[in-house]
């Protein structure tokens, strides 16, 4: 480290007085200076600076420290937990201009977390951190309970998991079994936990997972418009940074990197900040008019009403099938094709990706769960999940 | 309202140890449920050990459901797209940079593998087995002289091997005794008078035969590559000839191979012929047997070599043929180590030679094994070692006999 914490103190303030000055509005933030393994940890478990136990946490963090090893990917700059205080973590061994970069990029999510319509109305950012470690002590309870232990544990974390994101999408959470049944009940895990003939600690870790799932739905739901939202606003707080030259450099290098397109992929950092440039502009840096699409969409809808053809047409965006060796152009972004690309992708993104499979009824006699998928001509890749 | 930073502390805990622990275990295990269908992707012979092997893991993907391959994507091009237009997949460079998973078609994701090398696997393999053979090692061992070594010097030997070194301090020591006893009997004598060498001053290298423990194995694979063994049939065979090697290869020091395919005649073969190339005809298994024994002859002599013989067939062998094959296979358990018949068959009947070797050879180190699938080769396998520490067994109790 060639800078010291009193560096990155006085850029932070610096940073924050722009933050202030533009409008963002966000919960009291805590920088951790944490190392490369660190980083792999957090990034393993979700961020959460406590997290119940499972083998696939090991399998990530084996993942992801190979793929590193192989600079088959960078390490994230940036973590950011919606949390109140905020947490963002910086690994100690990044460039200052790095850091600079990542204060001001994480002043963006904590803003967002705060006022977005999503997370407001299903997180609470306050409890967030004690939440996960309560998870964590109760899983790690029944490990060590002699009459579960830890393979009983494992195999129910493992059933649970492979249903995590179905769990009752912005319905309310529910902490009684409902009265009445009704089908088909789209909340698996839920319908599960209480139909499923399970003890009482396994029921728990049904509503562990549960919980957890349902706080990162937010997140999944508006990855493109919070990243966008973030680097739009870094980028504006480093224009507004005095900074030597060097380290401006490096900035807009990393900054670039950052917002690169890569053909045949699609960066979410790189779609959010164009649109939310576009919108800056079509407002004229009237901050009231952004903080309020900010508040209130998610990507979805986002892309719907402000991804623009000449915005389509700039990133070269098309629609693509996959067949079995090969993808087949199905649209491209010009005048008859832009409005189907952006249908498409405000239909793929979130939880868009993820099929919608509900519960239509369950036969007592022969002891089977029958899922039905609801969709629209779409295959389903089923992979068989077991329980008990 | 200012943000507060917390100074780095280097000694944070890695949580995810216990994890990696458990992930690693359940990859192992996995590797061990797997191992028949891995080995008989894999060469026998001339790779090396450091190799990785690509282990598809069934226990450790994480279910969930997902889109199959007709849902539409959006990406972003590079401008030469045009409706219609296909684009292998590959041609981009995918996943990279700072973009996650790109939503919905990241695919290989589910498809986890993980990288072990061939020396791991197998040692996974053979760990769990606690054989036997470790303590008996020293019944294999021939030694065998391989160069020698300078260890002092003696007063006789080759004229060649003269030290001149040795021999000139001899001298010098004999000339100052002489000078210092004719001083004290006080002769008179000349300083510089030449005193020769004499035959007693002359000093030799020494040189020590080095002698080395040796344990050579060689693994004798008999295949009937007639027309009735196919490609899959094969391969079975292929793994349980890489497992005979690799256990051999931990047991020995030096495991040669051999292979011998045979038809109604018997030839020495290359690996790549062995497993590749098919041939029509009749079957006679005695020819493979007679040229199992005419290698034994020529190259591995049973004193310094121990010889393993596994013969591979469906067993159909031509009925005039099977009493000189039971013969045979009998002379190969007195020449051999252990020799062993492995039937691969997709059916379950026993053919005849199978049951003729079952009734008429009654050695101990034979053994008579039936794959009929990919899982079949490791039970068959342990099977095979079971006769092979049995056979240990017996000599030990020889041995204790010798010692009481």
């Amino acid at each position: 480290m060639d800078y010291t914490l009193k560096d990155l103190e006085r850029y932070n303030t610096q940073i924050e007085e722009i933050a202030q000055e533009i409008g963002l509005d966000y919960y009291p933030q805590e920088f951790e200076i944490i190392s490369f393994e660190d980083m792999l940890c957090y990034e393993a478990y979700v961020g959460m600076p406590s997290h119940y136990s499972h083998w696939s946490y090991g399998k990530t963090y084996d993942r992801l420290k190979t793929a590193y090893k192989y600079n088959l990917t960078g390490l994230p700059y940036e973590m950011v937990i919606n949390s109140n205080p905020c947490i963002a973590y910086l690994m100690k061994d990044n460039t200052l201009a790095l850091q600079v970069l990542t204060i001001a990029h994480v002043y963006g999510h904590n803003d967002f977390f705060k006022n977005n319509r999503m997370f407001t109305t299903y997180t609470n950012a306050k409890v967030t951190v004690e939440r996960f470690k309560t998870h964590a002590d109760r899983i790690r309870d029944y490990i060590q309970d002699p009459s579960i232990g830890y393979e009983a544990v494992e195999k129910i974390l493992d059933a649970a998991h492979s249903i995590k994101y179905h769990c009752g999408e912005f319905e309310p959470m529910r902490y009684t079994k409902p009265e009445k049944t009704e089908f088909p009940y789209e909340n698996l895990l839920e319908f599960i936990k209480y139909y499923g003939n399970l003890e009482d600690w396994q029921q728990d870790v049904m509503s562990i997972v549960m919980e957890e799932s349902r706080y990162f739905l937010p997140q999944i739901e508006t990855k493109i418009m919070n990243e966008g939202w973030a680097t739009f606003w870094h980028y504006q707080i480093f224009k507004r940074l005095g900074v030597p030259q060097g380290l401006e450099l490096e900035f807009y290098k990393v900054h670039n990197g950052v917002i690169c397109q890569v053909p045949g992929n699609l960066n979410p950092y790189y779609i959010g900040f164009k649109i939310w440039q576009d919108l800056y502009h079509k407002y004229d840096g009237d901050f009231k008019k952004l903080a309020q699409i900010r508040t209130a969409e998610r990507d979805a809808s986002f892309i719907r009403s402000h991804l623009t053809y000449e915005l389509c047409e700039e990133s070269h965006l098309c629609e693509r099938e996959e067949e079995e060796r090969y993808y087949v152009v199905s649209e491209v972004s010009n005048e008859e094709g832009w409005k189907n690309i952006r249908n498409t992708l405000a239909n793929s993104v979130g939880m868009g990706s993820i099929p919608t499979i509900r519960v239509k009824e369950v036969l007592r006699h022969e002891n089977t769960l029958v899922l039905e998928h609801v969709g629209d001509g779409v295959n389903l890749v089923y992979l068989m999940l077991q329980k008990h | 309202m200012t943000a507060i930073f917390k100074e780095f502390q280097p000694h944070s805990r890695d949580r995810s140890v216990e994890d990696r622990r458990r992930h690693r275990e359940l990859v192992e295990k996995s590797i061990k449920e797997n191992i028949g269908s891995i080995i008989s992707e894999e060469s026998i012979i001339g790779k090396s050990k450091n190799k990785k092997i690509k282990i598809p893991i069934k226990g450790l993907k994480e279910y969930y459901f997902k889109y199959g391959r007709n849902q539409k994507g959006v990406v972003s091009g590079n401008g030469q797209e045009a409706k219609g237009k296909k684009i292998p997949k590959g041609d981009y460079q995918e996943g990279n940079g700072q973009g996650e998973d790109s939503a919905g078609n990241d695919e290989g994701e589910d498809i986890y593998e993980t990288e072990v090398t061939i020396e791991e696997a197998i040692s996974m393999l053979f760990e769990d087995l606690s054989l036997p053979y470790l303590e008996h090692k020293q019944f294999n061992e021939i030694e065998t002289q391989y160069g020698s070594k300078r260890c002092g010097v003696r007063d006789k030997g080759a004229r060649y091997r003269l030290s001149k070194k040795h021999s000139m301090i001899e001298k010098i020591k004999r000339e100052k005794r002489c000078k210092r006893a004719m001083k004290e009997a006080g002769i008179e004598f000349d300083e510089n008078e030449r005193i020769p060498f004499h035959e007693s001053d002359l000093k030799y290298f020494y040189k020590k035969p080095k002698m080395k423990r040796d344990s050579n194995a060689v693994v004798i694979c008999i295949m009937d590559t007639s027309g009735s063994m196919g490609q899959t049939k094969k391969y079975l065979a292929r793994s349980f000839y890489f497992l005979l090697y690799q256990f051999l290869t931990i047991k020995y020091m030096n495991v040669e191979i051999a292979f011998v395919a045979h038809t109604t005649v018997a030839k020495e073969v290359n690996e790549n012929d062995f497993f590749h190339r098919g041939e029509s005809g009749g079957t006679y298994i005695s020819s493979g047997y007679e040229k199992a024994l005419e290698l034994i002859a020529e190259r591995y002599n049973p004193a310094n070599w121990n010889i393993y013989t596994f013969h591979c067939s469906d067993g159909d062998n031509w009925g005039e043929d099977n009493d000189k094959a039971v013969e045979l296979a009998n002379k190969l358990c007195e020449t051999c180590n252990l020799f062993g018949y492995g039937e691969i068959k997709t059916s379950s009947y026993t053919s005849t030679i199978m049951s003729r070797y079952l009734e008429d050879v009654n050695k101990p180190n034979f053994t008579a094994v039936k794959i009929t699938k990919k899982e079949d080769v490791w039970t068959a396998f342990k099977q095979m070692l079971a006769v092979e520490s049995g056979k240990k067994a017996v000599a030990e109790e020889e041995a204790d006999g010798l010692h009481a």
